[in-house]
Formats: C-alpha cells, sequence, structure tokens
C-alpha cells in the first residue's frame, strides 16, 4: 500500500480533503495535473457571498483552510445582507487569484503526511467493486485504501467559443480523458454539464469614471472565528457597477444563433443561476438593462473579471458586446469568455457520507458531484476527507443534518434529490436558516469537528471561550438593571427611542427590536467583545423565532430518528407508486426524514412505507 | 396489482327503484362475464351501457343495465362496473353476493376514493369533496360539493399562494442577490399593503367556510323554554310541515342531532328532541342548567315563551343568556290573551301558535336569517367545507397576521420570511398541491439572476 488516502484533484475540494486526511494522521497524496493550479479560481475572484460565506464559517469550524486562506488573501470584504436581519447575513471577500492559490500551496506544502504529485490520472484500480488506487496517464498505479475524487470541470472538458469547440480545462489546460469513460465502464452513470465565465478586461483600457464604486465594510470581518483580521479597511480596493444597454441588447440579439449555446453546439445542461447573458435577453424580454460588476482579479495583474457578462458568442461578437458597454468603449479583452462542458456523476449515486454506493471506498466531491462553486465544492471536500479518515478509522462517517449546517443541506439534497443542473447554494434551500447563521458556525458545529477529530485542541478552546463569555454576558445583563435617571433618558431621546417605563433588565431591554448592543454600551459598561455582544443580542431578540425554529427541528428529529434498514426490499412493500418504489430503490434513504425530501415519493407512500416498516421490523423502526 | 373491489353505491338501500352496485379494479369485467347474460361483455366499447341479465345457474336474478368504463379514463383510473339494478334490498344484495363469490372484495368505506386519488386521479381536496358529495343530503350541499371538483376553491387558493409566492420570491431574491440593486427592494412600508389585501382574502375564506360548513352539515337548533309552552307542539309542527323523516341516529354524531328537516335547500337539525318530549310531560322545574348545556351544542337556541303566562325568574335568566347567543324567541300560543309583559331584547321575535301552525315558516325563515343565508347562492359559492381544510386557511391567517404585527414592529425581513413561508405552505396543504423546490423554481422563473 502507497497511501492511504489518495486525492485527485487539487481545488478547492480536493485541497480540504487532502489537508484534513492529513490532518487526522492518514497517509494522502494529493494528485494534480499542475501544482500551479492549486487553490485556484478559474472564475470570480470572489470568496463567500449569501449562503456560501456561511459555508466557509462552517468550513473553518470543522477545521477546513478555505476561511483562513481567504483571510489572508482578500483586498476586499463586506457583509451582504447586514439589513435584512441576522439569518441572512453573509461574508464575501474579493479575493486575489496570485495570493489566494499560494498561500493555500504553502499551507499544504506545511501539512505533514501531505506529499503533492504533479501527474494526470485516466483510471482506477478496481478490485470486486473495491477501489484500491490509482493508474496515471503513463500506466504507473498507485495504490491506496481509500481514492477521493474531486476532478472539477476536468473530466473530458470542452471550451466552447461561438462555434469554436477546443478540448480542454479552464485556461486551456489540459483535461482528464478517459477517467469519466472508466467510471462508466464500473457501473457509474456520468452526466454532462455546462458553466461559464465573463470575460477579462485590462485594467488600463477601462474608463472607471463612468461607473459606480462598490467599496468594502469600515468594519474589520474575518471567515476564520480563529483569526483576528490584520487588514486595513481604508486600503481597500474598489469594484464598479455598470450596466448594459439597448446597443448591447440589439448586439446580441441580432447575433444569437452564433453563440454555442443557442447555435446548439452545447450538450450540457448549465445553471439556472448563472445563465449567460444572451440566456438573460432571451428569457426576460422587458427588462431595459441587466447590471454587470468589474472585478479586480488580483493586485499582481491586471486583469478585471466582468461579472454577469457571460455568454458562449464568438470572439468578433464579444469585442462589440464588450464595446457597447458604456466605459469600456476602449476596452482590451485579455481573456474571451466561455462556456466549459464536463462530465460529472449523478449525485443519487452517493451515499450521504460522500462514498460511491456502487464503487466501495471511492469518495468524491465538488463539481464531479454536480454542484457549482468554490464553497460548496470545499465544504464536501471537507466532508469527503473526514470521512474517509474516519473509514479508515472505523468510526461512523460524520453526517451533518439539514440543522446543523448548509453543509448538510447541501448534501442531503444532492443525494436525496439529485441534480440535473450545476447546484448553487441559496438561503431559500435551507428551511431552517434562522439557525444557520454566520455568527454561530462555530456554536453549531465545533463540537462534531471535536469528536471527529478535525480541530486542533486551541481551536476547540476557542469555541469553549465563547461558549462562557456568552454565558457570562448574559448573566451580567440579566443581573443589572436599568435605572431611569436623567442622563439615560437624555440618551434615548437623543436616538429617538421610546424610554421603557419601567426599570428593567438590560437583557430585556435588548429583547427590545430598536434596541442594539451598540447602544447598551452608552448606557452601561460592558467588559465584552462586539462578537459576543452581537451573539447575545442576536439569541435574545429573536429567541421567540429561534424557539420555534427548534420546534420544527423536533418534528423532524423523530423521523430522523426512523431508520430505514438498508437491506429493505421495496418490491415486497404493496401499495407503493412505482415512481415512489423507483427512487426509493434508487435513492436508498438513510430515515424516513429523507424519504419524505424525495420527489415522487408522495404522503401516502409514506405511510405506506412506515406501515410496512412496523410491520415487518417492529420495534426497530424507531430506535 | 390491486385486488377488484365492489360495493353498493347508492345509499337508499331498498327505497329507490334503482341500485347501483359498482366494481372497480384489473378483474371487473372478468368477473362481470362470469355473472352477466352477454357473455362478450369484456369486447364492449368503454362507456358504454349495456343491456342483460345477471344470471346465477342459469336462472335470470334481474334485469340491469351494465355501465363499462375501461382504465385508465376512469374514476379510480380501474376499469369499473356499474350495474343498475331493478329490484330491492333483497335482489341487489343477492348480485353483491354473486360478484364477492367470483373474487370481487366488498370494499371498505371511501376505498373507491381513496384509489382515485392514490392513482393520481384526484388531488387531496378533490378526494375530500368526493366524500362529501357521496354523502350529500341536500339539493345546496352537493353544489357545493360540486365547486370543489370544478376546481373553484382550488383556483381561489391557488390565486392567493400565487400573490404569497410573488412576494416571497422578491424576498428572497433580494437576499440571495443582494447585489441586484434593479430589481424591487421588499421593504416594509411596501411590503403592508399586500399584506392587508392577502389578509382580507383570507378573512373572506374563512367566513365563507364557516358558511360552507352550515350548509354542509346543518345548523344546529335547540328549543329550550319551560314546560308546558308548547316546546314538543312547535317540534312537530316544524317537522310536520316538511313532512321530515324522524330518524333515530344517536350514537352516529356526539351532539344527538335527532330529527332533520330541509328549508331554503338547508338543513336544519333539531336537537335534544327527546329531552323535549320527556320533560313536557312531567311536571318538573325548568333546568336552567341542562337549557345552558343544550344550548352549548347549538348553532342557534329558540326560547319558547308562553303568550298567555307571566314570565318567571328561571325565563328571566334564560333571556339574559340569549342574549349573547345566536337566537329567537318564539311567543308561543298568540291566539291566547296576552298576559306577557314587554320583553326588550335584540333577539328576534316571532310570534305565532305551534298548535294551530301560524308562524311556522317565518320562524324558520327567521333561522336562516340570522346565520345571514337567505340570500346565499350555493352555486356560486366557492369555499373550504372541511374542519382541516377551515383550519388550515386559519393558521395561515394567523401566520399572515403575525407578519403585520411583526413587520409593524420593524422586525428584519428574514424573520418575516419565516410566517410568511407557513402561510403559504399552509395554503399548498389545503389544495395538497406543493412541492419543496416550488419557491427556488418560482425565484429563477420571475427574475432574472445570475453572473
Amino acid at each position: 500500500m502507497d497511501y492511504e488516502i489518495i486525492v485527485v484533484g487539487g481545488g478547492h475540494a480536493g485541497i480540504e480533503a487532502a489537508h484534513i486526511s492529513a490532518f487526522k494522521g492518514h497517509k494522502t497524496l494529493l494528485v494534480t495535473m499542475n501544482k500551479k493550479n492549486i487553490g485556484d479560481m478559474p472564475c470570480n475572484p470572489s470568496i463567500g457571498g449569501t449562503a456560501k460565506g456561511i459555508i466557509v464559517r462552517e468550513i473553518d469550524a470543522l477545521g477546513g483552510l478555505m476561511g483562513k486562506i481567504a483571510d489572508q488573501s482578500h483586498f476586499q470584504i463586506k457583509m451582504l445582507n447586514n439589513s435584512k436581519g441576522p439569518a441572512v447575513r453573509s461574508l464575501r471577500a474579493q479575493a486575489d487569484k496570485v495570493i489566494y492559490p499560494k498561500n493555500m500551496l504553502k499551507t499544504l506544502e506545511s501539512t505533514s503526511n501531505l506529499t503533492i504529485l504533479e501527474a494526470k490520472v485516466e483510471d482506477l484500480i478496481v478490485e470486486n467493486k473495491k477501489v484500491k488506487g490509482i493508474i496515471l496517464a503513463n500506466n504507473q498505479k498507485i495504490t491506496s485504501k481509500i481514492v477521493i475524487l474531486t476532478t472539477g470541470t476536468y473530466l473530458k472538458a470542452n471550451i466552447l467559443i461561438g462555434s469554436e469547440n477546443t478540448k480542454g480545462g479552464p485556461h486551456g489546460e489540459d483535461r482528464s480523458n478517459y477517467l469519466s469513460d472508466n467510471l462508466k465502464k464500473y457501473g457509474l452513470e456520468i452526466q454532462r454539464l455546462k458553466t461559464g465565465t465573463p470575460q477579462r478586461i485590462k485594467a488600463s483600457s477601462i474608463d472607471f469614471s463612468k461607473m459606480q464604486e462598490e467599496k468594502g465594510d469600515d468594519q474589520l470581518w474575518t471567515f476564520s472565528c480563529d483569526n483576528k483580521a490584520t487588514y486595513n479597511p481604508n486600503e481597500q480596493q474598489k469594484c464598479y457597477l455598470l450596466y448594459t444597454n439597448e446597443k448591447t441588447h440589439k448586439i446580441i440579439l441580432d447575433n444569437l444563433e452564433k453563440s454555442a449555446m443557442y447555435g446548439g453546439y452545447v450538450t450540457g445542461v448549465g445553471p439556472r443561476y448563472c445563465p449567460s447573458i444572451e440566456d438573460k435577453l432571451v428569457r426576460f424580454k422587458d427588462k431595459k438593462r441587466h447590471q454587470l460588476f468589474l472585478e479586480p482579479e488580483s493586485l499582481y495583474y491586471d486583469e478585471w473579471y466582468l461579472q454577469g457578462f457571460s455568454t458562449s458568442m464568438p470572439k468578433d461578437i464579444q469585442e462589440q458586446m464588450v464595446h457597447s458597454l458604456e466605459g469600456l468603449e476602449n476596452a482590451v479583452i485579455e481573456k474571451y469568455a466561455y462556456a466549459i462542458e464536463y462530465d460529472a456523476i449523478y449525485p443519487l449515486q452517493i451515499k450521504p457520507s460522500l462514498e460511491n454506493k456502487i464503487l466501495i471506498n471511492l469518495f468524491t466531491a465538488g463539481q464531479i458531484n454536480g454542484t457549482s462553486g468554490y464553497e460548496e465544492a470545499a465544504g464536501q471536500g471537507l466532508i469527503a476527507g473526514i470521512n474517509a479518515s474516519l473509514k479508515l478509522e472505523n468510526k461512523e462517517p460524520l453526517i451533518l443534518k439539514r440543522n446543523d449546517a448548509y453543509i448538510g443541506v447541501l448534501i442531503d439534497d444532492l443525494v436525496t434529490k439529485g441534480t440535473k443542473e450545476p447546484y448553487r447554494m441559496l438561503t431559500s434551500r435551507a428551511e431552517y436558516r434562522l439557525l444557520l447563521r454566520h455568527d454561530n458556525a462555530d456554536l453549531r458545529l465545533r463540537e462534531y469537528a471535536q469528536k471527529v477529530g478535525s480541530i486542533t485542541n486551541e481551536q476547540y478552546q476557542n469555541y469553549q471561550n465563547k461558549l462562557k463569555n456568552i454565558k457570562k454576558c448574559q448573566e451580567f445583563l440579566i443581573n443589572n438593571k436599568l435605572k431611569i435617571t436623567p442622563t439615560i433618558k437624555a440618551k434615548f431621546q437623543e436616538q429617538n427611542l421610546t424610554i421603557p417605563l419601567t426599570s428593567m433588565t438590560f437583557l430585556e431591554l435588548l429583547k427590545r427590536p430598536e434596541i442594539s448592543y451598540a447602544f447598551l454600551k452608552q448606557l452601561i459598561e460592558l467588559d465584552f467583545t462586539d462578537e459576543i455582544l452581537e451573539e447575545v443580542e442576536i439569541m435574545t431578540k429573536y429567541e421567540g423565532y429561534i424557539k420555534k425554529a427548534y420546534k420544527e427541528v423536533e418534528k423532524m428529529s423523530k423521523l430522523e430518528a426512523k431508520q430505514i434498514p438498508q437491506d429493505i426490499d421495496y418490491q415486497k412493500i404493496n401499495n407503493l407508486a412505482s415512481e415512489a418504489r423507483q427512487k426509493l430503490e434508487q435513492i436508498r434513504p438513510l430515515t424516513i426524514a429523507q424519504a419524505t425530501r424525495i420527489s415522487g415519493v408522495n404522503p401516502s407512500d409514506i405511510s405506506i412505507l412506515s406501515i410496512y416498516l412496523k410491520k415487518e421490523y417492529g420495534k426497530n423502526d424507531s430506535k | 396489482m390491486e385486488d377488484t373491489i365492489v360495493a353498493i353505491s347508492t345509499n337508499n338501500l331498498g327505497i329507490g327503484a334503482i341500485n347501483i352496485i359498482r366494481m372497480s379494479g384489473a378483474n371487473s369485467l372478468d368477473i362481470l362475464t362470469e355473472v352477466f347474460s352477454n357473455k362478450k361483455i369484456k369486447q364492449a366499447k368503454s362507456h358504454t351501457i349495456n343491456y342483460g341479465y345477471i344470471v346465477e345457474n342459469n336462472q335470470k336474478i334481474d334485469e340491469v343495465l351494465v355501465t363499462i368504463m375501461k382504465a385508465p379514463k376512469t374514476y379510480t383510473k380501474e376499469d369499473i362496473v356499474e350495474i343498475n339494478c331493478h329490484g330491492g334490498y333483497a335482489v341487489t344484495n343477492k348480485i353483491l353476493e354473486l360478484l364477492v363469490c367470483h373474487g370481487a372484495r366488498l370494499a371498505n368505506p371511501g376505498e373507491f376514493t381513496k384509489r382515485a386519488f392514490l392513482n393520481g386521479r384526484i388531488n387531496l381536496l378533490e378526494a375530500e369533496s368526493i366524500e362529501d358529495l357521496l354523502t350529500s343530503q341536500t339539493e345546496n350541499q352537493s353544489s357545493l360539493a360540486m365547486n370543489h371538483l370544478t376546481g373553484k376553491t382550488t383556483k381561489l387558493i391557488t390565486n392567493l399562494r400565487e400573490k404569497l409566492v410573488g412576494l416571497l420570491a422578491n424576498i428572497e431574491v433580494n437576499i440571495d442577490y443582494p447585489e441586484y440593486q434593479d430589481e424591487l427592494q421588499i421593504t416594509k412600508e411596501n411590503i403592508t399593503p399586500i399584506l392587508t389585501e392577502i389578509e382580507q382574502e383570507l378573512n373572506h375564506i374563512i367566513a365563507e367556510a364557516q358558511n360552507g360548513t352550515l350548509i354542509k352539515n346543518g345548523i344546529k337548533i335547540a328549543i329550550i323554554g319551560k314546560p308546558n309552552v308548547g316546546k314538543s307542539s312547535l317540534l312537530n309542527a316544524l317537522l310536520e310541515q316538511e313532512k321530515a323523516i324522524v330518524t333515530d341516529i344517536s350514537g352516529t354524531t356526539r351532539d344527538t342531532i335527532e330529527a332533520t328537516l330541509v328549508h331554503q335547500g338547508i338543513i336544519l337539525n333539531l336537537i335534544d328532541t327527546a329531552g323535549i318530549r320527556k320533560t313536557e310531560d312531567i311536571v318538573e322545574k325548568i333546568g336552567v342548567e341542562k337549557s345552558k348545556k343544550t344550548m352549548k351544542e347549538a348553532d342557534i337556541t329558540i326560547l319558547v315563551l308562553n303568550n298567555n303566562d307571566q314570565i318567571t325568574i328561571e325565563e328571566q335568566e334564560l333571556l339574559k343568556i340569549i342574549e349573547q347567543k345566536n337566537s329567537i324567541i318564539f311567543i308561543n300560543k298568540n291566539d291566547l290573551p296576552s298576559k306577557l309583559e314587554p320583553i326588550i331584547t335584540k333577539v328576534p321575535i316571532i310570534y305565532g301558535s305551534a298548535l294551530n301552525k301560524i308562524s311556522i315558516e317565518k320562524l324558520k325563515d327567521q333561522i336562516i336569517a340570522n346565520f345571514g343565508l337567505e340570500n346565499i347562492n350555493t352555486k356560486n359559492m366557492a369555499c373550504l367545507t372541511n374542519t382541516r381544510q377551515i383550519t388550515l386557511a386559519k393558521e395561515a391567517l394567523k401566520n399572515i397576521k403575525n407578519v403585520i404585527k411583526d413587520n409593524n414592529q420593524d422586525v428584519p425581513i428574514d424573520m418575516l420570511t419565516i410566517e410568511l413561508k407557513s402561510a403559504w405552505e399552509n395554503l399548498g396543504k389545503i389544495i395538497g398541491e406543493y412541492y419543496e423546490d416550488e419557491l427556488i423554481d418560482n425565484i429563477f422563473q420571475r427574475f432574472c439572476l445570475g453572473k
């Protein structure tokens, strides 16, 4: 045995998988086609965003790298949705495309138990449906107990610009030609997906004066709950907002059939939430303009990313399109927008642990599982790495529930509903999003992390301290009462706030929607950090809502506890609708709760299934 | 494969001239062939009526018309056979027995509808209203049930959900794509009119639903008054004029409905008739406590007073109680000289005579009028008619009210979405057509987003 775990692919999923496996003490090999592309960001120059920012926090809470490295590598950061409430707040950072991969490689190279190899993987060693290692393009075999595939968009990738169709991955890199065919040979179902990326524009050719500035926050933020912010908020790089216009729209509509999409050159299914600009025009004919953003890719080279303008038009049309935009009349296009098609597996073939159902000891994470986005990939990579390690240690896998983490929602959606388009996380996918907040990621997940051994003692201690301080702060606010003195009265009047009629504890005062902890600080000396105060404020102010959410969770946990034996024969259950029978057979849900989430499985099927379980397995079903 | 079920579909067994036996399942036609005079009946076209005899051992049992309906375009999506037989109880039962002998199974209550539902023929709401249709007793009731089948209620609820999902999708877009400033930003101010509108519509639906329940279940009427005031004669007068059948179905309901009549197409159920008859003969106290108990069960109370008598202390107490309730005062024996002092009350008063049948029609009209149902045209009414639906609608209304309250208190939008979503889901459960990714699908249908 050469290694315990081999990770194929050095993207965001592969990094986390390899790092955590090595961290947990397993001899790990990370195979990448190009070391320079480790931690590469082939699309937008940002980490985080709505829901995704919370995933980064969760990765950090579970011992992953993305948050830590993003904190060291951005030139602008802001909190999104600050005014819309605590449940939907999320960080987004403009990460430097040179610095982020550099810092990532440095971290990986200094991780013990981890070896990095530059090579192309074209096949797996498989014996009796058991994966035992990898086979490189030069036919060299490397053995291992477990293989984790995180191949991103590199499986049989094609780059499409208009009618041009080139074999290759992002940046014109090499692709894996045979791995997906070989997976098919071993019994896996493969699907073809598509995504795209917009133009990169030369900075010196842009007239920024015609665009609206987009700045970072003045307040300091970090993704990692173990880091203190070290950047200067005044030195943040700006982004810019611009719009398409009638001229742009005319160019696109006149040339529609020349695009790869509308010309019929694309076979893959693209995501609804990353439509190309031509898609947007066709689907939303009434919109007079569409928003675009210009974001710097790096402080070390002068290309800007034109967000919102992704297209598969030929190069000459792209020139016309870009030049029709205000401020880009003389723009030089450094890289043309392109669509990319690649092979992925149907995620219904994987278990909630991310191990494959058909091939034992094979785990997959990231775009190969049908997702889109750096954060979604990293989250899965981390879980795949943890569960591969736990398998080697003969321990139960870590399966996060939908009320534990966005990562839990993500994986449950994938393995229960599958996806036929690249899957992106949205806050609206999480039914318990009030519980899955930015601020409490560590509170939700550090106990799990400690249990599976994916964090250091120091990281666990940080969490323990936070818990302790929250409790202290709550006690302090309960034990101290607001006395309504003339000075206090004046403070309320100053802010136009209603003066309480009776004396009350500060915790009661904080319950009021209009009272913030910042205002509390004006009334009484508070010896707690903003992080702690904010946490206490959210817990206090939204207590009613949070309790309600937990009640909902409880209802579901009862169904979550009803396990379905994995050897169940769905053919034996009379009266199941045939669609439900087929879906149940394919997905093999672990619990009744998971079964209720399968589309095509109706409440009547669930009751039939429950009745059958009760009849056949008696007391076992509710253990 | 599902087995074949059979049942007598008409419920006035032995009373009507024709009874219908319905059979559903893959073996329906085979079983029919065994007992039918035309042995080629299996080749008959679907949805045809066929004449013949039910035969056993070459003996004609009955002359019948058989309707053949082949899957899938049938009520259950299975092969259905309906036998219209001419005989009374004995013959109908004989045919049923024969069919069971040849392999059919007696259907459980509601099993046809259950199959229709499980086979995707009807949705949950329709399933419920078919149950209602099958058991409806009066014309108004069945037209109310028909409205469900034509999807009127479904449309009403769907429209309301459409409004809610529009609002929700907009909020979700603001949240998931905060950088898209071109989209309408939902704020405390611009959300208020939409919420108020939804609240009003829900209020309307629930009010109609309560009328619907009255129409479906009938109005429960309590007659109270002291002994010998004429309760029993009034009861008889009410029943006689309609020639209603006095039934004894105690035990089937909790409320001991004992006599039923129909007025203006609405069922009137008289409760505690036994109590009225019993106390009439015995000289005893009026029993205020017992009257209170009876009133609790009733939708409306008729207090009977004697025109030829003074008001007693107990009657004064009852007058006070009914003031707070849906009630009518019937002043009986108005053909005799009045000894009754004037009564000051908001409760409508009818003068009449139970024995001489004076003002009985007027009393019935007043009952209907007390519920504001006099002008109701149930043919155009689209409403929810069972407790489950009404409970869900009320739940949705509660959600909306909470959202309005919280919004006025500046609670952030992410908190508001919780109850907004619940309202939308509750309405979805009424029509039984709601799926998990519905909201996300809506977001991408309605808004243009992405890199």
